[in-house]
């Protein structure tokens, strides 16, 4: 086996629960040994259904998925050797937390001693050593959920599925926790499939995030580019804060176009594939990529706007501006000692270059 | 916050000077009386509809009231006699003068039957006595008029067992209810073998109930399973059919079973049809019939507390056991099956304990070999009308359904049973 072949592949899957609708649209994804990849996208998007094909609770009406080269379509779940965590958990309450973690190791009749030690170690590794003799029932959400991760490790599966394992967490609890799966996927080298609906926990975590909507993969990409680059206006509109104005793309050039605004204002902006000449488009520039009162011949987009509402946001300020026909326009202003003096009716020079500015496909 | 109130409250004190749990009982007295209020209605219900009349019965095991309230002169006359022989002049002539005070109230039949009970045949002897004792020149001596009417009355024999029936109270009956009695001597012995059928009727009781309850778990279990797996829509019509039978009254039935099962019954006429059976077979007014019906009446009381539990059950947890390497099988049997057993023995515990007091149904498609302690007990108070008898079988059937109900709770833990 070629270490760059693909680990998991799903290709022209198809999923329909009721012969009428595809909840899964020619899925084709190709992941890779040791990676974390987020499936990330709002709910009914059939990122979950994916993961349930990939678990082997769902089959696919069409196409194959395969695991290390092994076609995965008539392998009960119990065989493909998937570790599995689940959103609420799924802990066996008549168990013990070291009975629940000992099961696959029970299943797959791995001799006493060894089930105490590799027990001992996974809890180890969550960090609830002393916590063995309890029942799920004891624990906290947190604690319930080291158990379902050292569970779903303790036999050393190649893949480990998460289900939206953080979802019924609270803020801090779930920012740490995500740290600590992700030091355990470095750790261990696991490839492991986090399916979630919280963007930014996809970001922090993920080698690459995949966004689904509709049945299908929008984008498949390193955290970064998925925030900077973002292919299309459900990619830039999910994913973190944007500021969105429609217009028809005048000029093309290279990787830049000329976007001509309804109201008659012309941005430049960097063009995406679909951003052909005489096509209706959708700007996209994140609120922190504009810049107020802007050196002179920094950005070549420049508009005198006016300041409409201040939002202080403790560690940073949300102005929103109108210039031209847009009203609803957000620039995000660092709180720091240099900030610029703004008041509300007051008026404002906004800029951006346009490479923080992207021209995407048409959308309402 | 000044520096009283600080310490106040540091011991435990509100700013009156009450102390916090005074204080929150006062403020929580109101509710509480209300509370009480509104349940007060259904206690005093229970109370009297069920607490007193259980006393009553319970009592009337042990009560014993025909010798000593018909002959109380005797009784008293007896007190100075000890046992061991024929009592004197004195005794008799306090027999007499109640027998004769009995014989004008026409109540000498009732002592004579409490105690034909233990001495059979004395009845008749009491009414012989009784006419002659009339007739006998007043005055006395009565001692002769006795023993001219029957050597029983110097039989010392009886004349023990008199004083020991004379007593207010009794264990006789609860004796006689497990097949026990004190002998002439006050000794405790088994009971003579042609009326110690108490025993074999209580096993035979708790035999069937587990029949019952096993045949209900079997073919419930499954039914449960599908309903709470079944997407709403079925799962309610499923329901339904599982509550029909609710809505007929168990006589009719039991005896829509009589119609199907009995020898020229619907069954047989099928299955001679078919030619599955030579000669019809006999499948009602045996165990098999009474088994059979009362089972279908139980299969409710058993699956509804299986289901609610199975309905709690997350299928992410056979999901879990699956990815983690489980069979079908072994996910079933190490995953499910045990966070289904506080429903499976609610569901037990309430058919085996219902089951314990069947009475129709086993009257109506049963042998006379699986009657159960019910039937007895019904026999007792509507046809001999004994009622200490039938008393102390139903103290019997409560005491084993609270043993049975304590071992239960040691096995399982009646706080782990769910019932809805």
């Amino acid at each position: 086996m070629n270490r760059t072949d693909p680990f998991v592949e799903f290709s022209g899957v198809q999923k329909t629960y009721d012969g009428e609708t595809l909840v899964v649209k020619n899925l084709n994804l190709e992941i890779a040994r040791g990676e974390f990849l987020t499936l990330l996208g709002p709910s009914g998007s059939g990122k979950t259904t994916s993961l349930m094909m990939l678990a082997g609770f769902e089959a696919p009406t069409h196409g194959t998925i395969t695991l290390d080269g092994r076609p995965l379509n008539r392998v009960p779940p119990e065989k493909r050797d998937i570790g599995m965590v689940f959103q609420n958990y799924a802990l066996f309450p008549h168990m013990t937390v070291a009975e629940n973690v000992a099961f696959p190791l029970r299943v797959r009749d791995v001799a006493g001693p060894a089930i105490f030690e590799r027990v001992k170690r996974a809890l180890d590794m969550v960090h609830l050593t002393s916590f063995t003799a309890r029942r799920p029932g004891q624990l906290s959400g947190g604690q319930q959920q080291r158990v379902a991760l050292a569970r779903a490790l303790v036999f050393e599966p190649k893949l480990v599925l998460m289900d939206e394992p953080l979802g019924a967490l609270d803020k801090q609890l779930r920012e740490h926790m995500q740290m600590e799966i992700r030091h355990i996927h470095e750790r261990l080298g696991v490839t492991v499939v986090y399916v979630t609906h919280d963007q930014s926990e996809a970001l922090t975590m993920s080698d690459r995030v995949a966004v689904f909507n509709e049945g299908a993969i929008q984008q498949v990409a390193p955290p970064d580019e998925i925030y900077e680059r973002p292919s299309n206006s459900f990619v830039a509109q999910f994913i973190g804060e944007n500021n969105r104005m429609t217009g028809t793309v005048e000029q093309r050039e290279g990787g830049q176009c000329r976007v001509r605004l309804d109201d008659g204002t012309a941005i430049l902006a960097t063009a995406v594939e679909q951003a052909t000449v005489g096509a209706r488009s959708t700007l996209s520039i994140r609120p922190e990529r504009v810049r107020i009162d802007p050196a002179p011949g920094a950005v070549a987009n420049l508009f005198d706007a006016t300041v409409e509402e201040l939002i202080f946001h403790g560690d940073h300020l949300r102005v929103r501006v109108a210039f031209g026909g847009v009203s609803d326009f957000v620039v995000k202003v660092h709180n720091s000692d240099d900030r610029p003096s703004l008041a509300v009716g007051a008026p404002v020079r906004i800029g951006w270059r346009p490479d923080d500015c992207r021209a995407l496909d048409a959308v309402g | 916050m000044t520096a009283t109130t600080a310490s106040a409250l540091a011991a435990g004190l509100g700013p009156d000077g009450l102390s916090l749990k005074a204080s929150l009982a006062r403020a929580e007295r109101r509710s509480r009386l209300v509370s009480f209020a509104l349940v007060a209605p259904l206690l005093l219900f229970i109370v009297a509809s069920f607490c007193i009349p259980l006393g009553f019965m319970l009592y009337r095991a042990i009560d014993n009231p025909e010798v000593a309230e018909t002959l109380p002169a005797t009784v008293a006359a007896m007190k100075g006699w000890t046992q061991g022989g024929v009592p004197d002049e004195p005794v008799f002539a306090a027999l007499a003068a109640d027998l004769i005070a009995a014989q004008k109230a026409r109540t000498t039949g009732l002592v004579g039957k409490r105690v034909n009970y233990e001495i059979p045949g004395a009845r008749s002897k009491f009414l012989k006595v009784g006419r002659e004792l009339e007739r006998a020149p007043a005055g006395g001596p009565w001692k002769p008029v006795f023993e001219k009417s029957d050597p029983q009355w110097t039989d010392p024999v009886f004349w023990s067992a008199l004083k020991r029936i004379g007593q207010p109270m009794t264990a006789f009956y609860l004796l006689s209810a497990v097949d026990l009695r004190l002998d002439q001597t006050g000794a405790l012995t088994r009971q003579v073998p042609d009326q110690a059928i108490f025993l074999d009727v209580l096993f035979r009781t708790l035999w069937i109930s587990l029949l019952v309850t096993v045949s209900t778990l079997v073919l419930g279990y499954p039914i449960a399973h599908l309903l709470a797996s079944l997407p709403p829509r079925h799962a309610n019509l499923l329901m339904l059919l599982v509550l029909l039978p609710f809505t007929t009254s168990i006589l009719v039935r039991t005896t829509a079973w009589v119609v199907l099962l009995q020898t020229n019954g619907v069954l047989n006429d099928v299955m001679v049809w078919l030619g599955l059976l030579d000669e019809r077979i006999q499948l009602i007014y045996n165990r098999f019939g009474t088994v059979l019906a009362m089972t279908h009446i139980q299969l409710p009381f058993t699956v509804l507390p299986i289901y609610s539990v199975m309905k709690g059950i997350s299928p992410a947890h056979m999901r879990a056991a699956r990815s983690l390497g489980a069979g079908p099988v072994y996910a079933f049997t190490r995953v499910y099956m045990p966070q289904t057993l506080p429903g499976v023995g609610a569901g037990c515990l309430l058919t085996f304990i219902l089951s314990l007091g069947y009475y129709i149904t086993p009257a109506l498609v049963g042998g006379p070999l699986d009657q159960m302690i019910s039937y007895f007990v019904a026999l007792y108070t509507n046809r001999e009308l004994n009622w200490g008898q039938a008393s102390a079988l139903g103290a019997v059937l409560l005491a084993v359904t609270m043993v049975f109900y304590a071992i239960f709770n040691r096995l399982v833990g009646i706080d782990k049973v769910k019932l809805g």
